[in-house]
C-alpha cells in the first residue's frame, strides 16, 4: 500500500521535522508553498486553547515565543490528536457557529429580552440531526453569560426528552436545578400547575416585587409532546403567555412537523416562533468547511508544524479523488456530524510515522462510512445459507414477492440439486432448518406477519429483507463461490 | 469565560501531565536508534482484498510491552484491532462517543474488545444485555465500576435515565476521567427491546454526562435495524468480517492436544472443517465440535493401528463419525455428554435419532393423528374420493385442478373443523374398533403433546379447528406401526 511505503521511506529524526520537505507524495511536495486558507475561514483560536498553550510553554518550552517554538514531532502529533479529537468527538464549542450568524443573533436578542427586560417568550429551534441546534444554543448561552446583567439575573433549567421521560421526573429535575428542594420539602401539591407556580414564586427577588427570569431549555422537544396530557408543555407555555413570571422556553427538535404533535390548547399558547437550521450550503463552501475543520488553530505551540499541517490540508482538499469523495458525502448529508465522523476516521490514522492525512486515508474512511452493512454480513454466511438466500430470490421472482416458507425454499433448493450429480450439498432437513433460523436471527429474513407464531416453523411465512443489488454484490464478493451456485443465482437475475 | 459546564469537561485535558510529555519524548529519542517500524496501517473495507501485515500493534499512548501481549492474543484480527486502537487513541484523549461493532457470531468482537480493556487496563465496564434484565442493573453496574459502590447506592429504587445521568454527572465532576471510560454493551440488539430512550441516550452519553466516556456496542445485527424513527446520534460503524477457512484453521489449530504433534491436530482440524465449514462458520461451535470428537480421531493411533501421518486412513475413520455428529450434536438433539456416552456404547441407536420418533402413542391416537394429517393436507372436496366406500367411478381428473401450482406439502397444514377430523377418523379406523368417548380426551392430549395445534376459534365457539403439526416422515413412521399406507391417501402424491 502507498501509505506503508511512504511510512517506511521516511528516515526519522526527532527534532527536525523533515516530512513535508521530503517527497512523501508528489502532490504534497509540489504544493508545499500553498498559502493557508483565509484566516477568516479558520476557526479562531479559542480562549481555552490559548490558556492551555500558555501553560504548555511554561512547562516545556520555557519562555520562547509561540511562532518559533519547535516541538518534537511526537508531541506535535499528540497535540493534533488532542485538538482535533475534541473538535470531532467531544462537543467542543466552535468560536462562532459557522453559517448561522442570523439565527445566532436572533436567539441572543430573544433571550436577552427575557434576561434583562423580564419579557416571556417561547421559541423552537428546528433542524435535522447534527445540524447544530444544541451547539447554537450553547454558544448563545456562552455569549450571554459574558454580560454581567444576564449572568446575575437569568436562571437556567436544562431538560432533555431522552432523560425526563415523564412530567413527574421533569418536575423533580426542575426543582433540583432551581435549588428549591429544601423549599419544597415534603409539601404536597394538588396539581402540576400549582407545583410549578410555587417553584416560580419561590424565585421572587428579595423585594418580592418581581420574579427572576428563568430559561427552560427542552432538548429533544418532540419527546415531551408524548407525555401524558402534555402537562409540562401546557404549563410552561401558559406561564410564558400569561406573564406570571418571566419565562423563556426554548425547544430543540429535529422534527419539522413538531407543531402537529402539540395539542390544540398547548399549541395556542405557543408563540409560534421558530428558528430553522436548514442548510443551504454549496459544495465549495462545504470544501472550505472540511478544510477549516481539519486545520489547526494559530495558537498551536509549534508554528512551523501548523504551517505545514495546514498547507497539507489545503493540498488534500484540492486532490481530485478527495474532491470526488467529498462530493458524494455532500450529496448525502451536509451536516457537521457526519463530516466529523468521516474526518475522525482519517485522523485516527495520523501518527508519528505518517504525520499527515493523505488522500488514501480519506478514500478508505469514506469506504468505511458508506459500506453496505448487509452485504458485509452476507459475506460471512455459510454456503448453505447463501444457497437458501438464492432459492428465496428465485421464489420472490416466481411469485412476485409473495412471502414464502422453509418448505418452499427447501423445495427450490432441491430442484437445483437435482440438476447436479454431486451430493455435496445434500443436507438433512433439520440442518437446513438451523441455517434458516440463523438467517432469521440475523434479521435477513423476517416473519411476514406476527400472528403466525403458532404455525410449525417450516411453514411460517417469511419475507426476504435483501434487495437485488445486495445479493448481487454478495455473490460477487463471496470467497470461493462455486461456479454452479453462481450460475444458479444468475439465472434468477436473467 | 465559558459556561461552567464547559470548563468542567475541559479540565482533564488542560492539566496535561508533564510526565507523559517527557516519556513520549524519551520514547521518540529511543526510537531514533533503530529504523522506525511502520505503524499498523489499516486498509478499510476488509473482505477478500484484505492486505494487512502481520505485525504488532503500535500506539504511543500505550505501553509497548502490553501492546505486544495484546497482539499475541489477537491472531487473525490484526486489521480490526489496529483500527479500533487507532480510533480509541491515547487514553487521555477523547474517543468517538459511540462505536458500533458488528459481525457474525464468534467473529471475535467481544474477544478483541475484552483483550484491549483488560490488558491495557482501561477503565471500563462490560455489560451483557442478556444478563441486565432491567435498566436498574445496568445503571448500577456502570456507576459501581466507574465510581465505586457508594455512587451506585445513590440510585433510587427504580431509577430513571434522568437519575442515572444526574448521578453520573455529579460523580464525574468530582472525579473527572483521566482516561477514556468505556461502556461495552454485549448483544446490543436487545437494547431495542428495552426502554425506547435507552439506546439513543447511550449513543450520546458523552454529550449528556459531559465526560470522556465512550459506549461500544457489539451485535450481530446490522445498524440499520437499530435506528429509531426520528434518528439518533449515529455511532461509528466497525465491521468484523467472518474468519476465512484458513483463519479458522489457524485459530483452531492452536488448541492442540499436548500428547500429539501440532501437525496431527492441524490435519484433524482440516478434516473437521471439510465436513462442517459448508454449514457452520461459528468458531465457538466448531471449537466445541473439535474438542468433542478428537478422542475418536485419535483412537486408531492410540491403538497403534494407524500412524499419525496416515491422513487418509484417519480421514476414512473419522468422516462418517463427523457426519453423524452433524445430525445430532450440531442440531443439539443430544447433549455433548450424551454424545460421549453414545460413543462409548457405539450402539446402533444413532440411526433413528430424530428425537420424536420415539414418542409412544395409544392405538386410537395414532389413527387420530393420521386422520388429522390427512385432513390438514388434503383438500376437503377430495374426502369423498378417498373415504367413500362406493364412490363409483370418480376419476382423479374430476377434482384435479391443476392450476394449483404448489402442493399442499409446500404450503403447510390447513386448519380443519372437528367434525371433519372425526369423519376421516371413522373411515380410516374402519370397523376395526368401536369408537368410544375417550376420543375427545385423546384429541386434547395430542394438543398437549403439540402434535396437533388448536387454531383460535374465537368467532365460532362451538366448532374448534385444528391443524396437524407433524412432518411427513413422522406420520409415515406412525402409519407403518398400524399398517396404514398413508401415501395412498394423500392428494399430493396421487
Ligand atoms: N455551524 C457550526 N459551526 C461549527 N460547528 C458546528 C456547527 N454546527 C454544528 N457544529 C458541530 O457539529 C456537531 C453536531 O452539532 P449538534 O450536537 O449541535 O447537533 P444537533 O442539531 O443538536 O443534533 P441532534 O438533533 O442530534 O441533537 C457538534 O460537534 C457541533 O459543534
Ligand atoms: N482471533 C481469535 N483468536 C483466538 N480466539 C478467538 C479469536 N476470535 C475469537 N476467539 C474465541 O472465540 C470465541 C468467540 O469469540 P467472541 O466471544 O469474541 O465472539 P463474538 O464476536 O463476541 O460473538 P457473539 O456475537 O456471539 O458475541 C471466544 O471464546 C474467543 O476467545
Ligand atoms: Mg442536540
Ligand atoms: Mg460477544
Amino acid at each position: 500500500m502507498g501509505v506503508l511505503t511512504c511510512a517506511a521511506a521516511i528516515t526519522y529524526k526527532p527534532l527536525q521535522r523533515v516530512f513535508f520537505r521530503q517527497p512523501i507524495r508528489g502532490d504534497l511536495q509540489s504544493k508545499a508553498e500553498v498559502v493557508i486558507s483565509d484566516s477568516a475561514e479558520l476557526p479562531r483560536k479559542s480562549r481555552h486553547f490559548h490558556h492551555n498553550t500558555f501553560r504548555f510553554f511554561h512547562t516545556i518550552m520555557s519562555k520562547r515565543k509561540a511562532k518559533d517554538a519547535h516541538l518534537p514531532i511526537g508531541e506535535c502529533i499528540n497535540q493534533v490528536h488532542q485538538i482535533l479529537r475534541k473538535r470531532f468527538c467531544h462537543q467542543q464549542l466552535p468560536d462562532k457557529p459557522e453559517g448561522l450568524e442570523a439565527q445566532h443573533k436572533h436567539l441572543v436578542e430573544l433571550l436577552k429580552r427575557t434576561a434583562v427586560h423580564g419579557e416571556s417568550n417561547s421559541v423552537l429551534i428546528v433542524g435535522p440531526r447534527g445540524a447544530g441546534k444544541t451547539m447554537l444554543l450553547r454558544s448563545v448561552l456562552r455569549d450571554l453569560s459574558e454580560e454581567t446583567e444576564v449572568q446575575k439575573n437569568l436562571l437556567q433549567v436544562h431538560l432533555n426528552g431522552l432523560l425526563q421521560t415523564d412530567d413527574r421526573i421533569a418536575l423533580k429535575e426542575i426543582t433540583r436545578q432551581l435549588h428549591l428542594e429544601n423549599v419544597v420539602g415534603d409539601r404536597v401539591f394538588g396539581s402540576f400547575a400549582e407545583n410549578l407556580g410555587f417553584l416560580l414564586d419561590a424565585l421572587k427577588k428579595g423585594d418580592r416585587s418581581s420574579s427572576r427570569p428563568v430559561l427552560f431549555v427542552l432538548d429533544e422537544f418532540d419527546l415531551f409532546a408524548h407525555h401524558k396530557n402534555q402537562t409540562l408543555l401546557y404549563n410552561l407555555f401558559d406561564v410564558s403567555q400569561s406573564a406570571q413570571a418571566p419565562l423563556a422556553v426554548v425547544g430543540l427538535t429535529c422534527r419539522l412537523d413538531v407543531l402537529e404533535l402539540l395539542e390544540k390548547r398547548v399549541k395556542s399558547r405557543f408563540s409560534h416562533r421558530q428558528i430553522h437550521l436548514l442548510s443551504t450550503l454549496t459544495f465549495s463552501h462545504y470544501l472550505d468547511r472540511v478544510r477549516a475543520q481539519l486545520s489547526l488553530p494559530d495558537g498551536f505551540p509549534d508554528g512551523k508544524f501548523v504551517e505545514e499541517w495546514n498547507a497539507a490540508v489545503t493540498t488534500l482538499c484540492e486532490d481530485k479523488s478527495v474532491v470526488e469523495v467529498l462530493q458524494r458525502h455532500y450529496n448525502s448529508s451536509k451536516d457537521f456530524r457526519s463530516l466529523h465522523m468521516l474526518l475522525m476516521l482519517c485522523l485516527s490514522r495520523v501518527s508519528v510515522a505518517k504525520p499527515a492525512i493523505t488522500p488514501a486515508d480519506l478514500l478508505d474512511a469514506s469506504r468505511l462510512c458508506v459500506a453496505d452493512a448487509k452485504a458485509n454480513m452476507l459475506h460471512g454466511l455459510s454456503i448453505l445459507e447463501l444457497c437458501l438466500i438464492i432459492a428465496m430470490k428465485h421464489l420472490n421472482d416466481v411469485y412476485e414477492g409473495e412471502p414464502f416458507n422453509l418448505q418452499m425454499v427447501h423445495n427450490e433448493f432441491k430442484k437445483f440439486l437435482q440438476r447436479k450429480s454431486s451430493s455435496l450439498y445434500n443436507f438433512e432437513q433439520p440442518v437446513i432448518m438451523k441455517a434458516f433460523e440463523h438467517l432469521q436471527q440475523l434479521e435477513l429474513i423476517r416473519p411476514a406477519d406476527s400472528s403466525s407464531a403458532k404455525t410449525q416453523r417450516e411453514y411460517q411465512l417469511m419475507r426476504l429483507m435483501l434487495d437485488h443489488g445486495q445479493i448481487m454484490e454478495a455473490l460477487q464478493k463471496y470467497p470461493q463461490c462455486p461456479t454452479d451456485i453462481k450460475q444458479w443465482a444468475m439465472s434468477a437475475f436473467a | 469565560m465559558h459556561q461552567s459546564a464547559e470548563n468542567e469537561t475541559c479540565a482533564p485535558a488542560k492539566s496535561y501531565p508533564r510526565k507523559v510529555v517527557f516519556s513520549i519524548c524519551a520514547h521518540i529519542q529511543q526510537r531514533e536508534m533503530s529504523p522506525p517500524e511502520p505503524v499498523f496501517v489499516t486498509p478499510a473495507g476488509g473482505g477478500s482484498e484484505q492486505s494487512w501485515m502481520a505485525g504488532l500493534l503500535e500506539h504511543p499512548g500505550y505501553d509497548e510491552e502490553r501492546l505486544r501481549r495484546v497482539s499475541e492474543q489477537l491472531s487473525c484480527r490484526e486489521v480490526q484491532a489496529g483500527l479500533l486502537l487507532s480510533l480509541m487513541g491515547q487514553p487521555q484523549q477523547y474517543c468517538y462517543p459511540s462505536l458500533f461493532i458488528y459481525g457474525h457470531r464468534a467473529s471475535g468482537k467481544s474477544h478483541v474488545v475484552n483483550v484491549f480493556m483488560k490488558d491495557l487496563e482501561l477503565p471500563h465496564v462490560t455489560v451483557s444485555c442478556v444478563e441486565c434484565v432491567s435498566v436498574a442493573l445496568l445503571f448500577e453496574k456502570v456507576l459501581r465500576s466507574f465510581f465505586g459502590c457508594d455512587a451506585a447506592s445513590l440510585l433510587p429504587r427504580s431509577p430513571s435515565l434522568s437519575d442515572f445521568v444526574r448521578i453520573y454527572r455529579q460523580q464525574s465532576s468530582q472525579s473527572p476521567a483521566k482516561q477514556t471510560r468505556y461502556i461495552v454493551m454485549e448483544k446490543a440488539e436487545l437494547l431495542r427491546d428495552a426502554d425506547v430512550n435507552l439506546l439513543p441516550a447511550l449513543l450520546r452519553l458523552q454529550e449528556l454526562v459531559k465526560d470522556n466516556v465512550s459506549v461500544i456496542l457489539l451485535s450481530e445485527i446490522v445498524w440499520d435495524k437499530f435506528r429509531p424513527n426520528t434518528g439518533c446520534f449515529e455511532p461509528l460503524l466497525l465491521h468484523f468480517p467472518d474468519y476465512s477457512k484458513g483463519e479458522l484453521q489457524q485459530i483452531l489449530s492452536t488448541d492442540r492436544h499436548p500428547s500429539y504433534s501440532a501437525e496431527f491436530y492441524s490435519s484433524y482440524i482440516n478434516i473437521l472443517l471439510g465436513v462442517f465449514y459448508p454449514v457452520c462458520r461459528d468458531l465457538r461451535e466448531l471449537r466445541h465440535l473439535a474438542a468433542l470428537n478428537f478422542s475418536k480421531f485419535c483412537e486408531p493411533v492410540a491403538a497403534g493401528k494407524v500412524k499419525e501421518m496416515d491422513t487418509h486412513k484417519l480421514w476414512k475413520n473419522i468422516e462418517p463419525h463427523l457426519k453423524k455428529a452433524m445430525q445430532t450434536v450440531y442440531l443439539r438433539e443430544v447433549s455433548s455428554l450424551q454424545w460421549e456416552q453414545m460413543e462409548e456404547h457405539e450402539s446402533g441407536a444413532l440411526r433413528g435419532l430424530s428425537a420424536h420418533t420415539h414418542v409412544e402413542l395409544p392405538y386410537y391416537s395414532k389413527f387420530l393423528l393420521i386422520a388429522a394429517y390427512l385432513a390438514s393436507y388434503n383438500p376437503a372436496r377430495t374426502d369423498k374420493r378417498f373415504f367413500l366406500k362406493h364412490h363409483g367411478k370418480i376419476r382423479k381428473t374430476n377434482f384435479l385442478k391443476k392450476n394449483e401450482k404448489t402442493s399442499n406439502h409446500l404450503l403447510g397444514p390447513k386448519p380443519f373443523p372437528l367434525d371433519r377430523l372425526l369423519a376421516v377418523f371413522y373411515s380410516v379406523v374402519d370397523s376395526r374398533v368401536a369408537p368410544t368417548a375417550s376420543i375427545f380426551s385423546q384429541i386434547s392430549s395430542l394438543v398437549t403433546l403439540q402434535l396437533l395445534t388448536l387454531v383460535s376459534h374465537d368467532d365460532q365457539l362451538d366448532t374448534p379447528k385444528y391443524k396437524c403439526a407433524v412432518s411427513l416422515d413422522f406420520i409415515s413412521a406412525i402409519s407403518r406401526t398400524v399398517n396404514f399406507d398413508i401415501v395412498k391417501y394423500l392428494y399430493d402424491f396421487l
